[in-house]
């Protein structure tokens, strides 16, 4: 399992082939990859900063994935989050999840996104060309969890 | 009882701090409590922790309610719903 809070870009061929690494009973891997929008609310934007917290994250992260594990059979999991300034375009997260099945994997990295959302401490401000704003919450991310809880 | 207490994203721009070291009074015991009582801190600390406002907690680098009972010497945590991904 790969756990990273990082400023720097990833690649995802190379994160696959770590992933992949000595397990031979994988048969299926879904990524899910989040990148900047160039625009938001109906404004350009020019970048966006994401901030977190420390430890408390990285926690929160591999709390989702034990919950993940306890649901579907996973083999092997990674996450990158970004955190930083982001330019229109570039990679914000990554989720990949690796199982012996489709199925376990598609559903998984869909549950640690949809966790990721709304539990793990990270923030973003974005700027736009006359200023600079917090992203507020969507309610829809907080109804995705219902799927999970019924 | 002492807390450190951090704070994060647009919170921590209003309150202009990012981190606070506390002795607190008996009578606060929960978070909901801590809360109110930042509130009193200053202009900016009453709007910041309005009751209106939407803030999240954690203590000991989890996610808690508003019941949730401090303990001693943990570091707390007030900031926005979270918006990474």
């Amino acid at each position: 399992m790969k756990i990273a809070i990082q400023h720097a870009d990833f690649d995802v061929s190379t994160e696959l082939k770590l992933l992949r690494e000595n397990q031979s009973a994988i048969g299926g891997i879904n990524v899910f990859v989040g990148t900047v929008r160039d625009m938001h609310l109906g404004e350009s934007i020019l970048a966006m900063e994401l901030e977190h917290y420390p430890g408390m994250t990285e926690k929160s992260l591999a709390d989702i994935v034990k919950q993940a594990q306890e649901r579907w059979e996973i083999l092997n999991v990674s996450i990158i989050h970004r955190i930083g300034k982001l330019l229109p375009g570039d990679q914000i997260v990554l989720v990949a999840v690796a199982s012996s099945h489709r199925g376990d994997a598609y559903a998984a990295s869909e549950f640690i996104m949809d966790y990721l959302k709304t539990s793990a401490p990270f923030w973003k401000k974005e700027h736009t060309p006359s200023h600079t704003r917090w992203v507020d919450a969507r309610t829809s991310d907080e109804q995705r969890l219902q799927k999970w809880q019924s | 009882m002492k807390v450190s207490i951090r704070f994060f994203a647009s919170l921590k721009e209003t309150l202009k701090t990012d981190e606070l070291h506390l002795e607190l009074p008996a009578q606060i015991q929960t978070i909901a409590e801590l809360r109110s009582f930042l509130a009193t801190r200053g202009v900016d600390w009453g709007d910041a922790f309005a009751p209106e406002k939407n803030i999240r907690a954690a203590q000991a680098l989890e996610l808690v309610d508003p019941q949730t009972a401090l303990i001693d010497g943990a570091e707390i945590a007030f900031f926005p719903p979270v918006t990474g991904g």
